[in-house]
């Protein structure tokens, strides 16, 4: 009877299969894999209007599929799997910690398209991307330290990568700039996205007197803590979070993903597609700096733009030196700019930072 | 560096907001287990209240209608739990298990619409005269009026099991199911109303989360709280006064963890997250007497 059904089934499973590969051939198929649900508000959020973005371009040229919630480890590696037997072109896996489960799966389909998203390891069929996100955060940085009065800016940190790392390290220097008696203290979530600890996090930040909270978690949760405590400015992180403004929301770091998502998902349409590294920031429009609203003074919210425009057309690299590590020691000297690579594995904190950074 | 950064009022006053939640969804789960039932379901029956509490509160605008939704709607799901376990016979672990996975989908489903919505506001419950001690009353006197009921719950299960003739029969339900058929009571009722309560418990834990702690609604909120709540019923030995302990212990870990960590002391943050794991695991070790009722997890059937 068992054996029955489990025939069956197989062959039910097998049918389904062609049906899929047979379908495959005239519809392109993009599969993306998020870390936190659709609905987080942020960061997963942002990559599927992104995805939303690419059905509509493409209309029934393309069929796009997604798994939500996906947890970093040996469980994505069985969901991109699947979605590579189901008969994906590409597929984009949008959080560093898929980047080992996407290189096997990568190595295990060479005919499939990979894209990860904040990683480094690429392959033939593996490119990566991601956003030049640092340089929000220095106009955020630069908003900040205006902003404060207690000179204390909390920080809630998801995980101890240099992406996250970056960005700390970038919010300081430019909050360092305005103001030189500015404090950061730094909480590690370890989670994406974790409402409760997230707001717990920005608790305990406000009670140590902080009264800007900067986040690199991808929930809405930080900005209601903000908005409870009053007084306390925060900054939309990955979305607009537009419904927590003109206060506690200053303003935000937006990713824009679609037309990066577009122009790839065209690349395998046309079989031009190649294996990239690309990183994009403010100019190109991956990265893009919300509105910053009234609860901003006029001439930081002119400086703060004038900042986000110098960085945009390449004329001011937010890393430009001189600019010690933690230690003393020398990083960048006078007029100096930091290279990708410096970046890319940044695990270092700069001079002024307290605090270690968590192994 | 520096621990005088950490004001020990406000440590102690978000300690007993950190842990509210946990503590309404154990102490239900602890009358069910002493019923002889073994629930694994926790966590589907908290993120269904905090999103049946999220949407009820929502649309009155009152949190204590949303509170009371909550009940109602982890109430009815746990239902579902009794009915197959009970009078179906399936199997707990493994019904309640799917009972979870059950909750999280469902409160997805039902959550589309309420993304990036804000909940009414519940203002802090500043109990006259007691709030003005100093030192105790900022810390145990102003806060919202569910930290109190919480309390009150597991207080009244304290009463409830150990001084009524009705917590008497429950025990003895869940101490040895088929010797309290022999004496006439009734048996599967017990539980199923057991059950609904623990789930009524849950749905308010979650609710909390959802209504006061973050104050939102979004999908997979709870983020294991509710497999939190079951470790402190077992570190508890099935008693409520020691459960106040266990979810203040929890509650003021992750609390003090991050405490820490703003203030900038580096201790690894693995070290304290399993610490209060290992404080379950030694309490279990040192304290024999804890327990389990005789016949939890086991299947009844009248005619056995």
């Amino acid at each position: 009877m068992k054996r029955r059904t489990l025939l069956a089934t197989t062959a039910a499973l097998l049918a389904l299969g062609t049906g899929a590969f047979a379908q495959s051939d005239d519809v392109t198929k993009v599969g993306f894999v998020y870390v936190g649900p659709v609905g987080d508000g942020g960061w997963t959020y942002e990559h599927d209007q992104a995805r939303q973005a690419v059905e509509a371009e493409f209309g029934d040229a393309v069929e796009t599929v997604f798994v939500e919630s996906v947890p970093e480890g040996p469980d994505a590696e069985r969901v991109m799997t699947q979605m590579a037997l189901d008969g994906a072109d590409l597929i984009f896996t949008t959080s560093f910690g898929y980047m080992d489960p996407t290189v096997n799966v990568a190595a295990k389909f060479p005919d499939v398209k990979f894209e990860h998203a904040t990683g480094f390891k690429r392959a033939d069929n593996l490119s990566t991307y991601s956003a030049r996100f640092y340089e929000g955060r220095a106009v955020q940085g630069h908003i900040a330290g205006q902003l404060t009065e207690s000179n204390i800016v909390g920080y809630i940190g998801s995980y101890p990568i240099p992406e996250v790392i970056r960005g700390i390290n970038s919010a300081y220097l430019h909050a360092k700039e305005v103001n030189p008696d500015i404090e950061f203290k730094i909480v590690w979530a370890y989670t994406w996205f974790d409402p409760a600890k997230e707001a717990e996090a920005a608790s305990v930040l406000i009670e140590q007197g902080a009264d800007v909270i900067l986040q690199h978690t991808d929930s809405t949760a930080p900005q209601a803590a903000a908005q409870a405590a009053g007084n306390v400015y925060t900054f939309g992180q990955a979305s607009d979070m537009a419904e927590y403004g003109p206060m506690p929301r200053v303003s935000s770091i937006i990713d824009d993903w679609a037309p990066y998502y577009i122009a790839r998902t065209q690349a395998v349409m046309d079989g031009t597609w190649e294996s990239t590294d690309t990183w994009d920031g403010i100019g190109p429009g991956m990265v893009g700096i919300g509105e910053i609203s009234d609860a901003v003074p006029a001439e930081v919210k002119a400086s703060a733009e004038a900042l986000r425009d110098s960085i945009a057309e390449g004329s001011y690299h937010p890393f430009t030196g001189p600019i010690n590590k933690q230690d003393g020691s020398v990083w960048l000297a006078e007029g100096e700019t930091a290279d990708d690579g410096t970046l890319l594995g940044m695990n270092f904190y700069v001079e002024g930072l307290e605090g270690d950074i968590p192994e | 560096m520096d621990l005088t950064s950490i004001n020990p009022i406000l440590f102690f006053a978000s300690l007993m907001v950190a842990a509210t939640p946990i503590l309404l969804a154990a102490i239900g789960e602890l009358v069910v287990e002493r019923a002889g039932v073994l629930n694994l379901g926790v966590e589907g029956m908290m993120i269904t209240g905090a999103v049946i509490g999220f949407i009820v509160a929502v649309s009155t605008g009152s949190p204590w209608l949303g509170f009371l939704g909550a009940a109602v709607g982890g109430a009815l799901i746990s239902q579902v739990f009794g009915l197959l376990t009970q009078y179906l016979l399936s199997n707990q672990v493994a019904t309640g298990l799917a009972l979870t996975l059950f909750g999280l989908g469902l409160s997805a489903l039902m959550g589309q619409g309420y993304i990036g919505i804000k909940a009414p506001s519940f203002p802090d419950l500043h109990l006259p005269i007691l709030s003005d001690i100093p030192y105790l009353g900022p810390i145990a006197f102003q806060h919202d009026p569910m930290v109190y009921v919480g309390l009150l719950i597991v207080l009244a299960v304290w009463l409830f099991l150990n001084r009524s003739r009705a917590g008497l029969i429950l025990r003895a339900v869940g101490e040895n199911h088929d010797a309290a058929h022999a004496l006439g009571y009734n048996v599967r009722r017990t539980r199923m109303l057991a059950i609904a309560f623990g789930g009524a418990c849950a749905g308010l834990g979650g609710a909390y989360l959802s209504l006061l702690r973050v104050p939102q609604w979004t999908e997979g909120m709870t983020a294991g709280a509710g497999w939190i709540a079951l470790a402190i019923v077992v570190f508890a030995s099935w008693r409520p006064g020691r459960l106040v302990l266990g979810a203040y212990l929890f509650g003021g870990v992750t609390v003090l963890q991050l405490n820490l960590q703003a203030a900038g002391i580096a201790i690894p943050v693995e070290y304290l997250s399993m610490s209060p794991y290992l404080a379950t695991i030694a309490v279990l070790v040192i304290m024999s007497a804890g327990r389990s009722p005789g016949s939890l997890g086991k299947q009844f059937h009248a005619a056995r």
